[in-house]
């Protein structure tokens, strides 16, 4: 293989890392908190699609700010969807579980009406949106491959995460909420009911900053199978990290490489792509099936002790 | 008028019926202390399972195999749960996306991505005599393929099971108070290793009656959520096996809506119609908050033997 050819796969590998790492940021935070977060797939796209309406609305008006403002409103978005479901866990006692996986539904179809009707291109032929304008496009990283700074910014999230989990009130409060929400309560320390929903609601926003960004750096235009399914991925992404920010950067550059070479074999092989889907159940399988290991000392790093925790009721 | 009343109760019915195969399971797997969110996965099997069976043999063998199919998958659901003791909702989340994607893998290994699908003839609906010429409902609810009747026959059953039985009332004592039951001498761990299975043979049904009864064919990730919008049934049906029942009718009615709308001529755009179940099963589960019961061991880890 040739150093160019070599480069191009990896900028590949990392590119397709990049959306991984935001939603499984996403769901670690979520899970960390005990809040079961199924719906970063709903997030990622309903973040996507406020992301890419801002751009092809206000793209021009703004000038080099578009790609902040894109940014910000897509995950704004994404904490809106989330917000839906916190609500309805808070106020009704709707299990998230339910309530994320229903939503991402409704976000598809919701994609599905805005490319085929208010959002569709010009000539109304294909059911997509117009491509956003170069100035609202993610610069690269090395010239000639695809490698946008959409990238730099998951693992700085990453590692941000990771510094703010531990060593700031805050991150301790999120953490202890998941780990064991009747002890925090009554600890009288913790308003147990309001971190869980902030875990919720940035856990949304990472979700539609995936979205965004996967917009602004990579398909530049918004369609309806924006997302292979990156948000369930996203658990097998943070539940093999061990929910651990850092860990995540590495999972999800791990399953980015899984994905990418999954493509190819298919490409070139034959080998049908839903296979990724299979593997990404059976690593999750794998860490639910040591956690009987681990309890017992077997293992020595504690990597699920937060996910028992995080046990409805 | 008439007409499309009709055509409205018969979609409402047909959209109902696996859903209350589903429905019905989960409300076993649930009364014995269990959520298993890998219904879905049981469905999507189900439905290859019946698909590949029905091609090669009749009709009542495609059922069972679907049937085995679901079952085959909350086995290993039931094996992680109840012997692992791994986290319920994870788990679930896992057999989903595993099963999903083998059925996507196993159909386009087959039949190639985009090669010839496999179609079968779909079951006919067989009128029930007298009962069918009811005005209005008689061709809704008795001019159905028969696995619909089968299902008229199943909620008694599990009704009668769980009320009336010692079984079931093991089951339900496993749900509600653990402790107590094992005390009693019951084996909480093999009630609810049982009701899995049984919940899983019921998603597999509930597949089967998807790809023999209404499609003819498979596609993938024809399931659809289905798995999900069935526990949420089970929680507007508040874990009683009739009124679940009637809670999956009601469903069906909400998403056959567009047929009536249709009728009307009034445009709407398509997506509002295929979002509708998800965002009604939203309103539903708000709606009935704090006024229901659920088993009180539900989804919780208990030391069961």
């Amino acid at each position: 293989m040739s150093g160019l050819a070599l480069l191009a796969l990896i900028s590949d590998m990392l590119v397709r890392a990049t959306p991984l790492i935001f939603t499984g940021l996403a769901v670690a935070v979520a899970f960390q908190a005990g809040v079961l977060n199924i719906g970063a797939e709903g997030q990622f796209l309903v973040g996507a699609a406020m992301a890419t309406t801002v751009s092809l609305q206000l793209g021009p008006a703004l000038g080099f700010t578009v790609i902040p403002i894109a940014l910000l409103a897509g995950s704004a978005a994404g904490a809106l969807w989330a917000w839906i479901a916190a609500e309805l866990r808070s106020r009704f006692h709707v299990l998230e579980v339910i309530s994320t996986i229903m939503l991402n539904f409704v976000a598809v179809y919701l994609i599905s009406f805005l490319v085929r009707g208010p959002l569709q291109e010009p000539s109304h032929v294909y059911p997509q949106t117009s491509s956003i304008i170069s100035s609202a496009r993610l610069p690269l990283i090395l010239p000639e491959t695809r490698l946008h700074i959409g990238f730099l910014i998951a693992v700085a999230a990453g590692v941000t995460g990771w510094w703010l989990l531990r060593n700031t009130a805050g991150g301790f409060r999120l953490r202890l909420t998941g780990a064991n929400p009747s002890a925090a309560f009554s600890a009288g320390l913790i308003d147990t009911e309001r971190t869980a929903r902030n875990a919720f609601l940035i856990s949304g926003a990472l979700a539609g900053l995936a979205g965004s960004v996967e917009v602004h750096g990579v398909t530049f235009a918004l369609y309806e199978n924006l997302s292979p399914g990156y948000g369930y991925t996203a658990i097998a992404v943070a539940l093999l990290a061990g929910l651990n920010p850092l860990g995540v950067i590495i999972t999800g550059i791990l399953f980015g490489a899984l994905e990418t070479g999954a493509s190819a074999l298919q490409r070139d092989a034959g080998i049908p792509a839903t296979l990724v889907s299979v593997i990404e159940a059976l690593i999750i399988l794998a860490v639910l099936a040591a956690e009987p290991l681990r309890a017992r000392g077997l293992l020595r790093r504690d990597v699920t002790s937060v996910v028992q925790a995080a046990e409805p009721g | 008028m008439m007409d499309a009343l009709g055509t409205f109760l018969d979609g409402a019915v047909r959209t109902a019926t696996p859903l209350a195969f589903a429905a019905l399971g989960e409300t076993v797997v649930e009364r014995a202390g269990i959520i298993n969110i890998g219904l879905e996965g049981s469905i999507i099997c189900g439905a290859l399972g019946g698909l590949i069976a029905s091609a090669a043999h009749g009709t009542g063998f495609a059922f069972v195999m679907a049937g085995l199919s679901g079952t085959a998958v909350a086995l290993l659901f039931a094996i992680f749960v109840t012997l692992l003791r791994s986290n319920q909702i994870i788990t679930g989340t896992a057999i989903s996306l595993f099963s999903l994607g083998l059925t996507g893998t196993l159909y386009r290994q087959m039949y190639g991505p985009a090669g010839a699908a496999l179609t079968i003839s779909t079951m006919h609906s067989s009128p029930l005599p007298f009962l069918s010429r009811i005005p209005l409902f008689g061709q809704a609810f008795f001019s159905q393929p028969p696995i619909t009747y089968l299902l008229y026959g199943i909620v008694p059953a599990i009704w009668w099971w769980l009320y009336r039985t010692h079984a079931g009332l093991a089951l339900r004592a496993v749900g509600e108070n653990p402790e107590a039951a094992i005390t009693a001498g019951i084996s909480g761990r093999r009630v609810q290793f049982g009701a899995i299975l049984f919940g899983g043979f019921m998603g597999g049904l509930a597949g089967g009656t998807l790809v023999i009864a209404q499609a003819g064919t498979f596609a993938e990730g024809m399931s659809a959520g289905r798995g999900f919008i069935a526990i949420a049934i089970v929680v507007l049906g508040r874990w009683r096996p009739v009124a679940v029942a009637f809670a999956a009718l009601l469903f069906g009615g909400a998403n056959a809506l567009q047929y009536l709308f249709q009728a009307m001529g009034w445009s709407v755009p398509y997506q509002i119609f295929l979002a509708l179940p998800y965002v009604l099963t939203l309103c539903g589960l708000a709606g009935i908050a704090g006024r229901v019961h659920a088993p009180a061991s539900l989804g919780k880890w208990v030391e069961t033997s």
